[in-house]
C-alpha cells in the first residue's frame, strides 16, 4: 500500500503503530492495535469496519479529541507534526488549519442558536485568515463552493432553516474553511437519505480535487467506499485485516473477514444467498406460488391486512398535519410488503397506525376483516394479540429491567395466555428459533449486542404466533454482517410461520432481497406500487428511478457506471 | 467489546458476538447488581451507611422503643437531682494521656436543668427524628413517583391537572404549610401523624423529576412495543416506566429523608412539631439555645447528632447517584488525561 518514494511532502496524515486503550469501568479495552496508515493530499482513503472495530477511535485520536479515559501509543503525524504530546493550545491551532472533521449528524454538529455565517467566520477569525467584512465575503464564497444558492442571504440564517443535506454541506464548508491538508469524514452520509448521500459524495469528490485535500473517510457502507475512495483499509476488532486499492479489496478480497463483509452487503439487483430461503425464490412468481399453497389450505383467501384510502394526521398546537394521504395496499398471508421511502415519506407513520400507536384520520384499515380504527376497549386489545412488532433501535426496544425470558413472553403475560411452565417453554422454543442459546433467558438486554437484541425482539414479536408482523426498519441500526444474519433468519422464520409482514425500510437493497411486493412513498403519498421485481428492476416513475440510481453498490467499476447513469438521468429530469 | 471476542477468531462480527455470548458464564448481571457493585465500592457512602446504622442502633436499643425496654437504665421523662451542674460524665481521653480514662459514667451526656438524663433525651430525640424521616421519605416517594409517572405517561389534561396541583403545593412556603398542618395534626401528639402530614407536602420535587424522566422514557421503543402488544396503561406505568426511574427515585428518596430530618428539626424548634414532655432533636436545641454559653453540651449533643444523621444520609444519596449514573461520578471526572 505504501508508495516506493518513501515519505514525501504530499503526505497529509500518517499513523505509525498506533494503539488506543480505553479505561472501562471494570477493565481496560484495547480498542486499536498497531494501526498504520498514510493519507496523501488529493487522495481518499477509506477506513471500513463494523462497530467495535476501532475506526472512530482512530479519527478522534488524530484530532486529539479522545476522551479523558483513553490512552494512545505510537505516532500520529499531521503534515509532519506529531499530534501526540502537543499541548491544548498547539492542538487547537493545528485543528482546522491542518486537519478538519466532518461529523455524522449535521443537526448536532451545528450550533442551533448561531447563524451559519457566525459559525463559518468564527474559524476564519480564530485562525487569523480573515476578519470582519473580508471574513463574511470568504464565508459566502465557501457556501457557494459547497453548492448552496444565494450564499450572501443565507449566511444570516440559522441551521434549522436548512435541509439535512444542506446542513451537511455547511459542515463541509466549515471543514474546508481554513484550507486543511486533510479532512476526516466520520460517517458523513450515514444520517442522510440516499439521494442526498449521492450529492454529498459528489461534492466531496469535487472538493478534494479542487483544494488538493486528503480525505480519511470512515464508513461502514461499502457502496460509499466504492463510490469515493482510492484506497481502503478494512478493520476488524482493532486491527487492519486488509488494505489496498479499492479495486483490489472490493473485487478480489483476500482476508476471510473482508469476504464475509462483502458477501453480507445487500446488493441491489442481485439475488443474494438469502433469496433461496424465500418461498419459491421470492419475486412475483414466488409470491403467487406461496399464495396458491396458502389458498389450498384455506377456504377463502382473504388479505391479512388491507388499507384503503388511508390517511393519518399529526396534530401539533391545534393544527393538523397530514403525514399520510390516500394510501391503499393489501398484504396476504405469507407475503412481505416492502414500504420504501426517504425520511419524511410517511412510511414509519403507516407502521405506527397499523400497530395502533397513532389513530386513523380517514380511510379504512382492515386486519382479518376487522376495521382496526373502529375497535374499542377489550376487542381492540384482543386484535393487538394478532399483530407482532419489531422496532428499529435495538438499544431501546427491550425494557432494560426485564430479563430476556420475560421480554420474550411479555405478550403472553399481557394477554393472559399460558401459565408459568408453558411460557418458559415458549421462551425456549423461540430462542431456538432465533438461534440464541437458551441460557440467555436470565440475561439482561445490556449484556447482549445489537444484533442479538434485535433477534430477541423478533422472538417477542412471534410469541403469540401473530398473523401479521410489522417491522419498522428492523436492521438499519445494525452492522452489515449482523444485518445479513438477522435478515437471513427473518426470511427463514417468515417462510416457516407464514405470517404476513409489513416491512418498512429506507434500504432498497434490503427490500429487494426480502419483499414480494413494494410500495414506494414520497411526502405521504404513493409513488409506485407493485411486485418487487417489477418496481425495483423496471421502475415506471421518475422518483423510483432516481432513488434506485442513487443507491451505491459495493463494486467500483459498476458504481462508476451507475454514477454516470445517474448524472444522465438527472440531466434529463432534474430533481425538484 | 465482549470478553473473549478475539479468542473466538470468527470471520464476522455476528459470529464473534454469538461466540462471546456462549463463552460467558451462566451468571447474569442485572442492572441492580451492577449498581450494588458500584455502591459497595463508594467509600464515603459505605462509611455513611456504617455511621447511620450505628446511630440508629444506639438510639433504638439504648432506651427501648414501643414498650420494649432497652439497656440504658434511665428514662427521658424522670427528673432527678442535678449532679455536678449537670456536666457530662463521658470521658474519651485515656489516663496515660493525662485524661480521666475511658469512662461512660452516670450521665454520659450530662443532665438538663430538671435533672433528666440528657443521653436518654437525645436518644429519644434521635428515634423521633429517624422515625419521622423514614415515614416522610416513604410517603413523599410513593406520592411523588405515582403522580409524576401518571402525569408523564398520559400527558394532556391529566398532566395539566396534576402539575397545577403540584405547583400549588410548591408555591406555598413549605414551612408555613407544614406548620399549619402540623398544628392541626400535632394536637394528637403522635409523631406518625406529623410525619404523614410532612410527607403530604414534600412530594412535589420528586413528582416533577419523575415526570421528566417518564416523558423521555415513554418515547423509547420498548414502551411503544408494550402499547402495540395491547398492554394496559397501569402495566406500562408500573412494570415498564417506574422501574426504569428507580435511579431518580432512590436518590431523591434519600435526599427527602435528609430534608425531612431538618424540616422536623425546624418545626420542633419553632414549636409546631414534637412537644414536651416528648423529645426531639429540634425541640432540645430550641429549649437550650440560651444555655449555649453556660452549659454548651445541652446544645452540642443534639446539634452534632442532627449533623451526623443528615450528613450520612446525604452521603448515602450521593453514593446512590454515582452508582446509578456512573457518568456523573466524581471519581470518573478526577481521572486526568495520561499519555505514555
Amino acid at each position: 500500500m505504501s508508495s516506493a518514494e518513501g515519505p514525501d511532502t504530499r503526505t497529509a496524515l500518517r499513523f505509525e503503530g498506533v494503539d488506543v486503550f480505553f479505561d472501562a469501568e471494570f477493565s481496560e479495552v484495547h480498542a486499536v492495535k498497531g494501526f498504520s496508515l498514510e493519507v496523501k493530499r488529493g487522495e481518499v482513503v477509506a477506513l471500513v469496519g463494523e462497530s467495535g472495530s476501532g475506526k472512530s477511535a482512530i479519527a478522534t485520536a488524530a484530532m486529539g479529541l479522545l476522551p479523558a479515559n483513553a490512552r494512545v501509543a505510537g505516532r500520529i503525524q499531521v503534515g509532519g507534526t506529531d499530534v501526540l504530546g502537543l499541548d491544548e493550545a498547539r492542538l487547537r491551532r493545528m485543528r482546522a488549519s491542518n486537519i478538519a472533521m466532518v461529523f455524522q449528524e449535521p443537526m448536532t454538529a451545528l450550533n442551533p442558536v448561531l447563524t451559519v455565517g457566525d459559525q463559518l467566520t468564527e474559524a476564519l477569525e480564530l485562525h487569523g485568515i480573515a476578519h470582519g467584512k473580508a471574513a463574511d465575503r470568504r464565508a459566502a464564497e465557501l457556501l457557494g463552493m459547497v453548492g448552496i444558492p444565494d450564499p450572501h442571504q443565507r449566511l444570516r440564517q440559522y441551521p434549522h432553516q436548512f435541509s439535512g443535506g444542506q446542513r451537511q454541506r455547511i459542515v463541509i464548508a466549515m471543514a474546508i474553511s481554513c484550507g486543511p491538508r486533510v479532512i476526516i469524514a466520520d460517517e458523513p452520509t450515514t444520517a442522510l437519505d440516499v439521494t442526498v448521500q449521492a450529492e454529498i459524495l459528489d461534492l466531496l469528490r469535487e472538493l478534494k480535487d479542487k483544494l488538493d485535500t486528503g480525505i480519511l473517510l470512515i464508513t461502514h457502507n461499502m457502496g460509499v467506499v466504492a463510490d469515493l475512495a482510492d484506497r481502503v483499509a478494512v478493520m476488524f476488532q482493532g486491527r487492519v485485516v486488509e488494505a489496498g486499492t479499492v479495486r483490489d479489496v472490493l473485487t478480489r478480497p483476500e482476508h476471510a473477514y473482508t469476504r464475509t463483509l462483502l458477501a453480507a452487503v445487500p446488493h441491489l439487483g442481485r439475488s443474494g444467498p438469502q433469496a433461496a430461503a424465500l418461498p419459491a425464490g421470492g419475486g412475483v412468481a414466488g409470491r403467487d406460488a406461496a399464495g396458491g399453497d396458502a389458498a389450498a389450505g384455506e377456504t377463502v383467501r382473504q388479505p391479512v391486512l388491507r388499507a384503503r384510502g388511508l390517511a393519518v394526521e399529526y396534530t401539533a398546537r391545534g393544527r393538523a398535519f397530514r403525514a399520510v394521504e390516500d394510501i391503499s395496499f393489501e398484504v396476504a398471508a405469507g407475503e412481505i410488503l416492502g414500504l420504501v421511502g426517504e425520511s419524511g415519506s410517511g412510511k414509519s407513520t403507516i407502521a405506527k397506525v397499523v400497530l395502533g400507536l397513532l389513530p386513523v384520520a380517514s380511510g379504512e384499515l382492515m386486519v382479518h376483516g376487522q376495521n382496526l380504527a373502529a375497535l374499542k376497549g377489550r376487542s381492540a386489545r384482543a386484535a393487538r394479540a394478532r399483530i407482532g412488532a419489531v422496532f428499529q433501535d435495538p438499544a431501546a426496544s427491550l425494557n432494560p429491567r426485564f430479563p430476556i425470558g420475560e421480554c420474550i413472553v411479555e405478550p403472553m403475560v399481557v394477554h393472559g395466555k399460558g401459565n408459568r411452565r408453558s411460557r418458559a417453554e415458549r421462551a425456549y422454543d423461540l430462542l431456538d428459533a432465533v438461534r440464541l442459546p437458551r441460557s440467555v433467558v436470565n440475561r439482561y438486554p445490556h449484556e447482549l449486542s445489537g444484533g442479538q437484541r434485535q433477534r430477541v425482539s423478533i422472538a417477542r414479536a412471534l410469541a403469540l404466533d401473530p398473523e401479521l408482523l410489522v417491522a419498522d426498519e428492523p436492521t438499519s441500526a445494525l452492522d452489515v454482517s449482523v444485518q445479513a444474519a438477522v435478515l437471513e433468519m427473518f426470511a427463514e422464520l417468515q417462510s416457516r410461520y407464514e405470517f404476513a409482514c409489513l416491512f418498512v425500510s429506507h434500504d432498497l437493497a434490503v427490500v429487494d432481497m426480502l419483499a414480494h411486493s413494494v410500495l414506494v412513498m414520497r411526502n405521504g403519498r404513493t409513488v409506485e406500487q407493485g411486485p418487487a421485481a417489477r418496481v425495483l428492476h423496471e421502475p415506471r416513475q421518475d422518483y423510483t428511478r432516481r432513488l434506485l440510481a442513487a443507491a451505491p453498490v459495493p463494486e467500483p467499476g459498476e458504481q462508476r457506471r451507475r454514477r454516470e447513469a445517474r448524472r444522465a438521468l438527472l440531466a434529463e429530469q432534474p430533481a425538484p | 467489546m465482549p470478553a473473549g471476542g478475539e479468542a473466538a477468531a470468527a470471520a464476522s462480527l455476528a459470529e464473534a458476538e454469538d461466540a462471546a455470548l456462549r463463552l460467558r458464564g451462566d451468571t447474569a448481571t442485572s442492572q441492580g447488581r451492577l449498581v450494588a457493585r458500584r455502591f459497595l465500592a463508594h467509600k464515603a457512602a459505605m462509611a455513611s451507611v456504617a455511621v447511620f446504622a450505628a446511630i440508629a442502633v444506639l438510639a433504638f436499643t439504648s432506651i427501648g422503643f414501643a414498650g420494649i425496654p432497652g439497656w440504658w437504665d434511665k428514662s427521658y421523662t424522670l427528673a432527678a437531682t442535678v449532679v455536678d451542674g449537670g456536666r457530662p460524665t463521658l470521658s474519651l481521653v485515656p489516663g496515660w494521656l493525662g485524661g480521666e480514662g475511658l469512662r461512660w459514667g452516670e450521665h454520659p451526656f450530662g443532665q438538663d436543668s430538671t435533672g433528666k438524663d440528657y443521653f436518654a433525651l437525645v436518644m429519644r430525640g434521635t428515634q423521633q427524628s429517624i422515625t419521622i424521616a423514614l415515614v416522610v421519605g416513604t410517603v413523599a416517594t410513593v406520592i411523588g413517583s405515582v403522580v409524576g409517572a401518571v402525569a408523564g405517561y398520559f400527558r394532556g389534561w391529566v398532566d395539566s391537572v396534576l402539575m397545577r396541583i403540584t405547583d400549588l403545593v410548591i408555591v406555598i412556603p413549605l414551612l408555613v404549610l407544614a406548620a399549619v398542618l402540623g398544628k392541626i395534626a400535632g394536637g394528637s401528639g403522635n409523631v406518625l401523624v406529623l410525619a404523614l402530614v410532612l410527607g403530604l407536602v414534600t412530594w412535589t420535587g420528586l413528582a416533577r423529576l419523575v415526570r421528566g424522566e417518564v416523558l423521555s422514557l415513554r418515547e423509547r421503543e420498548f414502551v411503544s412495543a408494550a402499547e402495540a402488544m395491547g398492554a394496559r396503561a397501569s402495566r406500562i406505568i408500573f412494570r415498564h416506566l417506574l422501574p426504569n426511574t428507580v435511579g431518580v427515585i432512590a436518590v431523591n428518596a434519600t435526599f427527602a429523608v435528609a430534608g425531612a430530618i431538618l424540616l422536623e428539626t425546624s418545626l420542633s424548634y419553632l414549636g409546631f412539631g414534637v412537644r414536651a414532655p416528648d423529645s426531639s432533636l429540634g425541640l432540645l436545641i430550641s429549649q437550650y439555645q440560651s444555655a449555649f454559653t453556660t452549659r454548651p453540651w445541652l446544645f452540642w449533643w443534639p446539634g452534632m447528632t442532627i449533623l451526623a444523621v443528615a450528613l450520612s444520609v446525604n452521603f448515602i444519596g450521593d453514593g446512590l447517584r454515582d452508582a446509578f449514573d456512573p457518568r456523573q461520578s466524581r471519581a470518573a471526572r478526577r481521572k486526568g488525561r495520561t499519555r505514555p
